[in-house]
């Protein structure tokens, strides 16, 4: 089978998506970003692997946390980061993203981070640079549309690992507006590929797509029978702009059936960790008594999240 | 292709005769770092051989290594653990085989990241020769050349005995 993210030899050499990962490059990601750890801990947190490369960050959506932990990640790989704001540049000018790019390779780019609303854009970028013959420049999906954001699949798998130790004993449930959400497409794909043997997707009929069933997905539509017996729970943001799509009546009424408080919390498993991708939006979907309470993980998933990317990062740029 | 040898020497044994090279240095204070794999487990025996109280430190040299840009990252890295401040420090870097000093280049540029030393000396039970950096060992117990295509492996028996054998490259 084809999978433009992997070179003939089987290696990483663009994340696109979680979807076709073999479970021994997840795994290699996961035990690379363990040992990034340990660097980001030391005085002198910096590697030498990216020394004299170039990681252009390219954002055509915005993006505070995404962005800084990339460009964190690659400087703390030694790479020069070079962040575009798209909304003031070439783009705006009705530049074609393809012009962008031969334009960054000719600045000699080794790297593209890139995010943007149309799904598939990093596909489109990769197997341009495989058309001219650039195998040397190496893509990394930030987030594309609603298809995929893996980097935070996989940062969340490298949390549930964390706190769990293993993936085959566990009940993940994901919460919220799947529908539009790339990271609980990315977090599906990589919970089953790494053998959970349960995921559940709770929410509103209107924000769940249908055939979940066909991803082997449990689907609950009431909470409090969804969170019984979970050992993670994925909340996810609702973003403000489904509210006036006629999706959803009000905030409140979404907080009451899907808000994660402490009463609906104690249903699931006394030791369950509860993740949220951010940004969060305290009385929408979680509670700020959760969102600040113990069983919280949500600022450890954002540290995570920079060894992972320095994992994937310096594995891509090596293959 | 392996080949395991009888003629080669007892790894053990040189892990003690290792000791012995160290022993009229302990006045420094040195803390012992061994290089992953083989290194690290030279660095237990010697720990216990000279009955040091700290523990050992570890040392992953892949984010560091020259050889990147040809053979990408190592697919198993382990990660480096020093669980003492290096600064003004006597260090004694373990590995088991010297070569072309590249690793020990890397061991060095990595070591630095966590502070400055006040020394760092190498103690290693084989020197095969074939440098291609000004780098020598401090302790060496065996001297040792090998034929075209050979090189020197040091493994961990099911007993969790050391020991060498020869592969075919």
């Amino acid at each position: 089978m084809n999978n433009p993210q992997l070179n003939t030899n089987g290696e990483l050499t663009h994340l696109m998506s979680i979807e076709g990962l073999p479970q021994a490059i997840i795994t290699q990601i996961l035990d690379t970003a363990a040992s990034f750890m340990e660097v980001s801990a030391r005085d002198v947190k910096k590697v030498p692997l990216l020394r004299g490369k170039s990681v252009f960050n390219l954002f055509f959506e915005n993006s505070t946390r995404t962005r800084t932990t990339f460009e964190i990640a690659a400087k703390r790989l030694s790479a020069d980061v070079i962040n575009l704001d798209i909304n003031k540049s070439s783009a705006s000018k009705g530049e074609t993203l393809l012009d962008t790019i031969d334009n960054l390779c000719a600045m000699h780019a080794n790297l593209f981070v890139v995010r943007h609303a149309s799904s598939g854009a990093p596909y489109l970028i990769a197997e341009h640079l495989q058309r001219i013959g650039r195998d040397d420049v190496h893509v990394v999906n930030a987030g594309d549309g609603r298809h995929a954001h893996p980097t935070q699949g996989l940062l969340d798998m490298y949390t549930i690992r964390h706190y769990k130790k293993g993936f085959t004993q566990l009940r993940v449930a994901i919460v919220g507006d799947i529908l539009h959400s790339r990271v609980a497409r990315s977090d599906i794909h990589a919970l089953t590929t790494l053998g959970v043997p349960e995921v559940r997707a709770i929410g509103p009929e209107t924000l769940l797509p249908k055939h979940l069933d066909k991803l082997g997905v449990h689907v609950f539509h009431d909470m409090d029978e969804g969170l019984k017996d979970c050992d993670v729970i994925i909340m996810l943001r609702l973003q403000n702009e489904r509210m006036t799509g006629a999706l959803l009546p009000s905030a409140g009424e979404y907080f009451r059936h899907y808000g994660l408080t402490p009463q609906k919390l104690a249903l699931a498993k006394a030791d369950a960790i509860v993740m949220h991708p951010g940004p969060m939006n305290r009385g929408v979907e979680i509670h700020s008594a959760v969102a600040d309470g113990p069983q919280a993980v949500i600022l450890p998933q954002v540290t995570f999240g920079i060894a992972v990317r320095m994992a994937v990062m310096s594995i891509v740029a090596g293959n | 292709m392996s080949i395991l040898s009888d003629s080669l020497p007892d790894a053990e044994d040189q892990c003690r005769q290792l000791a012995d090279l160290i022993r009229p240095h302990l006045h420094r204070q040195p803390a012992l770092i061994g290089i992953f794999s083989g290194g690290a487990w030279i660095a237990e025996r010697l720990k216990e051989l000279l009955g040091l109280p700290e523990d050992i430190g570890l040392i992953d040299v892949s984010f560091y290594r020259d050889d990147f840009a040809a053979k990408g990252l190592h697919p198993q890295v382990k990660p480096t653990v020093i669980p003492f401040d290096v600064e003004g420090r006597h260090l004694i870097l373990v590995d088991d085989v010297l070569y072309t000093g590249r690793t020990t280049r890397a061991a060095l540029n990595e070591l630095f990241d966590y502070g400055r030393p006040a020394s760092v000396s190498m103690a290693v039970l084989a020197d095969r020769g074939g440098r291609e950096l000004p780098i020598a060992a401090t302790y060496c117990v065996w001297n040792v050349a090998l034929g075209e295509g050979q090189s020197l492996v040091l493994g961990k028996q099911d007993d969790g005995q050391l020991a060498w054998r020869l592969e075919n490259e």
